[in-house]
């Protein structure tokens, strides 16, 4: 027997990084499921897509960095931003988007910047965001919920459309997403920026079938699926519940003052809440702990700011959805609301650093 | 103020501080059995320092015969306080000794043979403390050596020694570290004399209130102390939430009176003064019995043992008898982590030798099962991720994931902004982190730096002072020196110009002193074409002095060129030709001085000899053996009382020296090269 | 015509602006320690004199005129580092004269020893030691105070017997930096 060194404390309460990112996908999967119930295949085969390529890409850098690679392969936090962009992606984009953006995400945002831990900006949206200006076209091309779609969108035609742009029958993209009515579909939120913008009320605009019988078909139970996940996170504290909450009050508060003031050019507060990005946002991405901010009080700062600048781009921004655009600009004021929002040490007055 | 805090106690109700952890407890493996009374173990060492502070000055010698509580040092000041002997027996020996620290360092202890009697030194008993001032009680408290036990190890007796008004003296049964059930079991079973104690401490700070403190997962020591404590009004039981960490001092002042002790400060300063459970029980059993702290409870735990329990150990035990006692299981060839103190603010020790002192309480010797991370050869440490469990644990309110990166980075400025001083070593944060960083740990290194940094400000500062000092001593030196000089110049003057009999003299000692410069000068110049270190002057008083310097520096001057020509020249020659040589030498150089005593023209030139055969045997072996001629040269210099001979004696000693070294390390340079 | 107007109030923001960018540099104007008083802030205090300078403050004054900031020995690579951010300049290696091999081999303080037993009394050391830690009188035996020395082995070239030699303080738990690496760790049976 010999004695062995270490510094205390010597227990654990045996959490580890990766057990806790493997949690976060588990959450997301109410969301993935009823995107996939809603939009088809697409989604899954451009999630795969994403996660093969992160793996790959890590693995790279992690070697050309000369990093532990078994250590952090797996550690999950690859896959998490791979399953993110996989998500986000319109359903019928071509497969290169998924492996551009999942390439620029890990590569550049994630380890160009140090690796877990050290990126500034959610790798996730990053890359989104840079796919979202880089191809404009190809990530406008939203898939309709199945129900409203000619094709039968089974799984090969959706895979032969994502691979060669079009379905085994021989439908382009553009066929497919055209409506019974030969309508070209676009979601819930372009429809109704493009539809004030002609000067037609929300009233008016809620009656095109992409809206559904509620806020907007398809995406508000996406939508529920990632609420039902995000509070599973909160119940097990995987995630801190200051951020999402605060983001939604926000949301809720601005699109209840413009809705309130003028119902007809506003669409409804559940409405914002229930349509695009906004509770994978608000619950998987706005929490990310590294590109957020740390104490709570500056989470509920990132949170109701995050809520702000996503209504007022949705509203007055020059795109549909902008939960992407606000999380970055979060992301870059986080460092400055943690600088100024630190709690109070025990023992000294307040203001006294 | 005072009144509500009272009032909300006795509502039971109490505040919470920031963060906390709830760790298995693992108390049961201990707390149902009574504290075993162990047999003699053969030896005890015991460390001269056993709490903060200084080591006392030693009292005993090797092979004296000490009695059970016979002091063993001698306290000097304040913050000394004695250690005694814990049983009957002989001292045998008193060295360095691996200490129960996290370093695993040696210290001076005591090593005492125990002699199986158990014979107590004469005791003074006296049950009626009413009978005592309270100047004899802190006094007694300071004699018995009692530093608080439940880990700072804070002398007791400065403690209750304070002046100010006391609102709430707190009584510290918290004992929130997992596994420890000392104090759990020590309040079970003397929860009177604990009472006793408190007692003594209320008549020495007269407290408004005494609260006792005890997490709530201790109801049997409760229900003691409650039982106990019944008659009296002042003293109150708090049961309070189990928490990790309320037993610290902060967190129970917060949690007990809502008050935040201010950074910097001691309680004292609030007007509250705490002490653990057991350092009221050894104040109870100074006082009243006239027992000094020779003995403390203390648990040894962990799943690696048959038989945990809690145990009365002799302070000096070593460890190695504790885990006898209590069947340590046999582990092959595993690293075995034995822990000092709990599985959070606890060290490992290094060494089986490792006593047990007043500050130990607890002993954890954990099975891989239960504590997996404490096995785990390489840091599993991953990045950051900024979760902010750490923050949202930490009971100071600290950011700890700030803090970590600072520390990496030694950013000492920054870490003081973040106020690491203010972290108390708990552990929660790293307990909590997924990313398993060891926190603690980065910040215990940051602390030592910082502390060594600011020693060292301080000591550059007290070398600038005293730089600046001495350049103003040297510069008055000199003005000094000037100003004699024209006095002495004037002096002569007005004399000459007198033209009276000591003008004659005066003419004299003019010549004198400038044949004094020129031989002087001759000599500056050979010593700085023949000696590679040239030797300053010396100022001197007298002349006489000077002249006689002179002449030896060129002695010295001389002897060293000619020795040095040597050492070139004549490396292969044996000894015996170049002592007749140097005999030679030393009648030539001879001539050319003014000597003053004759002797001592042969003793040099015996030294230099007596040097020149030590180094050419030297460098002849070039192996560094040591040397004969060298205790030769010295005993010869001993016996002679000139010193000129010993100084030129030690001059070839030291050319003699730095030949060796010379040698040896072109023979190193060879071996390297080969 | 316009383009004279243009001038005219182009030139009159300028000058405006410039006005008021002067005030502000008179008004506002940082009084920051001179930056001798800073230099001498991160040298070591050794006084040792190895940069050739007559003590700490002298190097401070000569690196601020222009001086190599490689030569403080006891300082070291962090010395040197911070003296290259304060000064604005690159980072050097320490002065190659200055590298000794004992120095280079070990990080902790060391202070001077005197070898009793050999010492002859000559005072020597006591005159080349740039703090006064030297206690000891012509013809009687000398020794170092610890606390005082600040290692700067000044003494050691001077004396006659060779009798004073740098030593490294004992770490001890006062001293000790958590290196648990460090602990060695006994094995049983």
């Amino acid at each position: 027997m010999a004695f062995w060194i270490a510094s205390s404390p010597h227990n654990h309460n045996h959490t580890k990084t990766p057990n806790l990112m493997r949690l976060v996908m588990y959450a997301t999967l109410p969301g993935v499921i009823a995107q996939w119930y809603f939009f088809g295949w697409g989604n899954l085969i451009h999630i795969g897509l994403a996660m093969a390529t992160a793996l790959i890409c890590e693995f790279t850098v992690l070697s050309l960095r000369k990093k532990p690679i078994s250590h952090e392969l797996f550690d999950g936090s690859a896959l998490l931003t791979a399953l993110l962009i996989g998500i986000c992606l319109p359903a019928l984009a071509p497969w290169w988007i998924s492996v551009i953006g999942t390439m620029f995400a890990i590569v550049i945002v994630k380890q160009l910047y140090g690796g877990l831990g050290h990126n500034p900006f959610n790798p996730a949206m990053a890359g989104y965001v840079v796919l979202l200006v880089s191809f404009p076209l190809q990530m406008t091309l939203w898939q309709p919920p199945l129900t409203l779609v000619a094709v039968d969108l089974n799984f090969t035609n959706t895979l032969t459309t994502i691979l060669t742009g079009f379905t085994v029958e021989g439908y382009s993209v553009e066929q497919v997403r055209t409506s019974i009515d030969g309508f070209t579909m676009a979601t819930p939120l372009d429809t109704l920026k493009t539809n004030t913008g002609l000067g037609l009320t929300v009233l008016e605009s809620i009656k095109n079938p992409v809206f559904g019988d509620n806020f907007a078909l398809g995406w508000e139970w996406v939508n529920a699926g990632f609420l039902l996940g995000g509070l599973f996170l909160i119940a097990k504290k995987a995630i801190a519940w200051q951020t999402p909450i605060s983001f939604l009050i926000s949301l809720f508060i601005c699109s209840f003052i413009s809705y309130s003031l003028s119902p007809d050019s506003s669409a409804s507060t559940m409405f914002h809440w229930f349509s695009g990005a906004t509770m994978l946002g608000a619950f998987f991405i706005l929490t990310d702990p590294v590109t957020g901010a740390t104490s709570n009080k500056g989470r509920i700062i990132v949170g109701l700011l995050a809520g702000l600048l996503v209504y007022l781009i949705r509203t007055s921004g020059g795109f549909p959805d902008g939960v992407a655009f606000a999380i970055l600009l979060c992301n870059m004021s986080a460092p400055l609301i943690d600088q100024y929002t630190r709690p109070r040490t025990y023992g000294h007055l307040k203001g006294d650093k | 103020m005072v009144e509500s805090v009272i009032e909300r106690i006795t509502r039971g109700h109490f505040w919470d501080f920031h963060g906390g952890i709830h760790p298995p407890e693992q108390k049961f493996l201990t707390s149902n059995k009574p504290i075993k009374q162990l047999a003699l173990p053969k030896q005890l060492i015991i460390p001269l320092q056993q709490h903060i502070g200084r080591e006392g000055d030693l009292l005993v010698t090797i092979g004296e015969h000490v009695l059970k509580g016979q002091a063993l040092t001698l306290s000097t000041n304040p913050m000394v306080v004695p250690v005694h002997a814990p049983t009957s027996g002989t001292i045998s020996d008193i060295k360095m000794s691996v200490i129960a620290h996290p370093s695993g360092l040696n210290q001076l202890c005591i090593f005492l043979d125990v002699d199986g009697e158990d014979a107590w030194r004469k005791r003074n008993v006296c049950y009626d403390i009413e009978q005592l001032s309270n100047h004899e009680i802190i006094e007694k408290i300071a004699d018995a050596g009692i530093a608080g036990m439940g880990g700072a190890g804070f002398p007791t007796h400065i403690k209750v020694n304070s002046k100010p008004d006391i609102n709430f003296l707190i009584i510290n049964g918290a004992e929130c570290e997992p596994y420890i059930t000392a104090d759990d079991l020590l309040m079970m079973e003397q929860s009177n004399a604990i009472v006793d104690g408190i007692k003594i401490l209320d008549k020495l700070l007269n407290p408004a209130f005494i609260l006792i403190a005890i997490e709530d997962n201790k109801p049997k020591a409760i229900k003691a102390l409650q039982q106990a404590t019944t008659s009296i009004e002042k003293i109150k039981v708090c049961v309070v939430p189990t928490k990790y960490p309320t037993g610290g001092e902060k967190q129970l002042i917060q949690i007990l009176t809502g008050q935040e002790v201010t950074s910097g400060q001691l309680p004292i300063h609030a007007g509250i003064v705490m002490q653990n459970v057991a350092t009221c029980f050894a104040i109870n059993e100074a006082v009243r019995h006239d027992i000094p702290l020779i003995r403390r409870v203390v648990t040894v735990t962990g799943q690696a043992l048959n038989k945990p329990q809690n145990v009365w150990a002799l302070l000096g035990t070593p460890i190695n008898f504790l885990l006898e006692q209590c069947s340590v299981q046999n582990i092959e060839n595993e690293k075995q982590p034995v822990i000092m103190g709990g599985p959070m603010m606890g060290f490992s020790v290094s060494s089986e030798l490792v006593p047990i002192v007043k500050t130990s309480n607890c002993i954890l010797v954990p099975s891989k099962v239960e504590m997996p991370s404490a096995f785990e050869k390489e840091s599993k440490e991953v990045e950051c991720i900024r979760c902010g469990q750490c923050s949202d644990v930490c009971p100071s309110q600290l950011l700890p994931q700030e803090l970590q990166w600072s520390a990496k980075a030694k950013d000492h400025a920054q870490l003081k902004k973040l106020n690491l001083s203010d972290c108390i070593d708990c552990g929660a944060c790293a307990y909590v982190c997924p990313s398993q960083i060891p926190l603690v740990h980065y910040y215990r290194i940051a602390k030592a730096e910082i502390r060594e940094q600011q020693q060292l400000d301080l000591k550059a500062e007290k070398a600038k002072i005293r730089f600046e000092a001495r350049k103003l001593r040297l510069e008055k030196e000199k003005i000094a020196r000037q100003e004699k000089h024209k006095k002495a110049a004037a002096a002569r003057k007005a004399a000459m110009n007198k033209a009276t009999p000591e003008a004659t003299g005066a003419k004299s000692a003019v010549a004198a002193a400038l044949a004094r410069v020129k031989a002087k000068k001759a000599s500056k110049d050979q010593a700085q074409t023949n000696v590679p270190d040239p030797q300053g002057d010396l100022p001197t008083d007298s002349a006489d002095d000077q002249k006689s310097q002179v002449s030896a520096a060129i002695a010295r001057a001389k002897a060293k060129k000619k020795l040095k020509e040597e050492a070139v020249n004549k490396l292969s020659l044996d000894s015996g030709i170049v002592s007749t040589k140097s005999e030679v030498e030393a009648d030539k150089v001879a001539p050319t001085e003014q000597p003053t005593v004759d002797d001592k023209k042969a003793k040099i030139a015996a030294a230099i000899a007596k040097a020149k055969a030590k180094k050419l045997s030297k460098s002849a072996e070039s192996s560094n053996t040591v040397q004969a001629p060298e205790n030769m040269v010295s005993e010869k210099i001993a016996s002679s009382d000139d010193k000129k001979a010993k100084i030129a004696a030690a001059v070839a000693k030291a050319k003699a020296k730095k030949k060796l070294k010379e040698a040896t390390s072109f023979a190193n340079n060879d071996q390297d090269s080969v | 015509m316009n383009i004279l107007l243009a001038i005219l109030v182009l030139g009159s923001i300028a000058a405006i602006f410039g006005a008021l960018l002067g005030f502000a540099s008179v008004r506002f104007k940082v009084d920051a320690d001179p930056i001798v008083e800073q230099l001498d802030a991160l040298l070591p205090q050794t006084q040792c004199g190895q940069c050739g300078y007559p003590g700490c403050k002298p190097y401070a004054q000569a690196v601020a005129d222009g001086e190599a900031i490689n030569k403080c020995a006891p300082g070291g690579e962090d010395t040197i580092k911070k003296i290259a951010d304060l000064m604005g300049v690159e980072v050097q290696p320490l002065d190659e004269s200055h590298v000794k091999g004992d120095i280079a081999q070990s990080n902790r303080p060391k202070v001077a020893f005197v070898i009793e037993e050999d010492c002859i009394g000559c005072t020597k050391c006591i005159q080349a030691c740039p703090v006064d830690a030297i206690i000891g009188a012509a013809k009687q035996m000398h020794t170092i105070i610890i606390d005082e020395c600040t290692g700067c082995d000044l003494c050691v070239a001077p004396c006659p017997v060779d009798c004073i030699e740098m030593r490294e303080l004992p770490e001890t738990i006062h001293n000790w930096q958590w290196d648990l690496t460090s602990i060695p760790v006994k094995q049983l049976d």
